[in-house]
């Protein structure tokens, strides 16, 4: 098994999932509590990951890092390189792949707080930003868990953005699901079928605590 | 100079108007409350709750003015709306909306972040000790009861320092000794802090029990100020939805006035019919509406005797018709009046127009109304 990679998709997903919970809260803030009338329009562009083709993301991803994008020039004049085929140009790419399943559950469990508690927590003298801390956060915790948990392991799974984004450089940009496409394609079966089930193995962990979160809290944490 | 009073009063003017669902409605208020408890009083629908949303600021109104003392909570016409955390207003939901996660200690204290720890403890305490939770400090709002609940709600909105408090039906849940405990403590708050409480009710009986004064809301505008005596027992003014549920409405004519007896005997108009009902506030010789339930009408085909209903009425059966499982019976006593019988009563008592009846009404069944 390639090591390597394997270090290298963890890496990566976990800074995905990190900068997920970070740019993830107050979109999904704005998505759950905005009243603007054209928020839809938003809410399918932040939804857009869900349903596009992988690499049609990958493609304009990768034009918006290439040195011909406003973005590309301005990374290129400050670091002399260009994002496309980089780690940093994957955590970006992965960081719009993985959007959605970060803000949407996110956004779910923020509108499911009570309106009256934000009210009693407004009357009581508390600023949009501390009701957020000490009444919306807390009371989502199975959604931001949720949320950050699916994003990493939506990220460990990626494939068609990491292959338009990164290519295949080994140590930089290849994660296991393009070694396990390359072991397949040197009919290397053995060593594909170890990295898929370590992939499989992480997948139903990720999932498993997702779905004990959401049970009752102390179901998961009986010492509580 | 200003007295204490002024200083500390809630002034409300405001307007709203709502539209939508079918329904065409406007909050239109203008009222001045002093220090001490005053009810509001309405049935649903009323406004109520909005009101308390325009004071506290998680609703703005159309226009109008509130101010406290000379404090400016929101003024529409300048164009200036206090946002609701520095409003200081402590306000009590009808589902109190405790914080699940956090501990009896930690509801109360939520509001204190401002204050240092030293500060904080001592208030919390203090707040614990005058409403007598100190026992549940450690627990979460799940794990106590209803009542211990109302109490954590008014200490949390009361720890701050508020300048008004808002009380959207607490204790609507609550049995009588427990709710004027309550009550009780919160007076005693109240006679150290002396601010204005705003309490909203629909039930009557809260209304005597509570209030120094109260408001009394229908559709929108205020309809009685005063004393809960002299508000609630005035004849309320007739409207459309208080006569639904009526089948029986009478002009009267007050004929004479059992203060001490706390009743009043009214002629229906164009009768020699007199009936004992309530007394309300109303001159001799004012002409007033009376409304009587069908179903709060007893039939009998005998004079009764040793009755504790004071009008017994003889008359004449006009006519039975049954509708669905009640016979609805048209008697002629002077007046003619609307009684519901079951078919098992029509049955057992024969009944066939022309007979001789009697009509047996409770004092307390006479509901009277100023005619407009």
């Amino acid at each position: 098994m390639d090591w390597q990679a394997f270090w290298l998709t963890i890496r990566l997903a976990l800074l995905v999932a990190a900068a997920l919970a970070v740019v993830g809260l107050p979109i999904a803030y704005w998505i759950a509590f905005s009243h603007w009338r054209w928020k839809f329009l938003a809410e399918a562009v932040v939804a857009l990951p869900i349903v596009l083709p992988p690499t049609v993301l990958g493609f304009y991803v990768l034009v918006a890092l290439g040195s011909r994008s406003p973005l590309g020039r301005f990374w290129q004049a400050r670091t002399g390189h260009t994002l496309a085929f980089t780690f940093s140009g994957l955590v970006i790419g992965s960081i719009i792949y993985s959007l959605p399943f970060a803000v949407q559950p996110f956004a779910a469990s923020f509108a499911l707080v009570d309106p009256r508690l934000m009210a009693a927590s407004a009357t009581l003298g508390a600023s949009k930003l501390q009701t957020f801390r000490r009444v919306i956060m807390p009371l989502s915790i199975p959604g931001l868990v949720t949320g950050v948990a699916l994003s990493f392991a939506h990220t460990m799974g990626e494939f068609g953005v990491v292959l338009m984004v990164g290519g295949n450089i080994p140590g930089v940009t290849r994660t296991v699901s393009i070694d396990i496409y390359d072991q397949v394609q040197a009919l290397n079966y053995a060593a594909a079928n170890q990295t898929a089930l370590v992939l499989l193995a992480i997948s139903f962990a990720v999932l498993s605590l997702v779905y004990g979160v959401n049970r009752k809290v102390w179901a998961v944490l009986p010492w509580k | 100079m200003k007295t204490d009073a002024s200083q500390r009063g809630l002034t409300v003017q405001l307007h709203q108007h709502f539209s939508g669902a079918g329904r065409d409605f406007a909050l239109d208020l203008s009222f001045v409350i002093t220090p001490g408890i005053t009810i509001v009083f309405g049935s649903s629908g009323a406004g109520k709750t909005t009101l308390l949303d325009c004071i506290a600021g998680l609703a703005t109104p159309d226009s109008g003015k509130i101010t406290i003392g000379n404090r400016v909570l929101c003024d529409l016409a300048r164009g200036t709306s206090l946002p609701v955390q520095h409003r200081k207003i402590g306000y009590v939901f009808q589902d109190l909306a405790l914080f699940p996660h956090l501990t009896v200690q930690k509801n109360i204290e939520y509001g204190l972040s401002g204050v240092n720890k030293s500060e904080r403890q001592k208030k919390s305490d203090a707040i614990l000790e005058s409403f007598r939770i100190s026992d549940l400090r450690g627990r979460k709002p799940a794990e106590i009861s209803g009542g211990e609940r109302q109490r954590v709600a008014l200490a949390r909105a009361l720890v701050t320092d508020p300048c008004v408090l808002l009380l959207d039906e607490p204790l609507a849940a609550l049995d009588a000794a427990t709710k004027s405990k309550i009550i009780d403590d919160l007076r005693a708050w109240n006679a150290a802090h002396a601010i204005p409480i705003l309490y909203i009710t629909h039930n009557r009986e809260e209304v005597f029990a509570l209030g120094d004064r109260v408001l009394v809301l229908e559709n929108g505008r205020i309809i009685a100020d005063g004393t809960p005596h002299g508000v609630m027992a005035a004849p309320r003014r007739e409207s459309l939805a208080q006569l639904v549920g009526f089948e029986n409405i009478f002009h009267a004519v007050v004929a004479a006035v059992h203060e001490d007896r706390g009743t009043m005997t009214c002629r229906l108009a164009y009768s020699e019919v007199e009936l004992e009902t309530p007394l309300v506030r109303a001159d001799l010789g004012t002409t007033l509406l009376v409304g009587i339930r069908a179903g709060d009408i007893l039939l009998a085909t005998v004079k009764p005797e040793g009755l504790s209903a004071r009008n017994i009425i003889p008359g004449r059966l006009l006519s039975l018709e049954q509708r669905d499982v009640i016979v609805a019976a048209r008697v002629n006593c002077g007046a003619e009046m609307e009684v519901h019988l079951t078919l098992a009563a029509r049955d057992s008592l024969q009944l066939q127009p022309g007979r001789e009846v009697w009509l047996i009404v409770k004092t307390h069944s006479c509901h009277l109304m100023a005619a407009s």
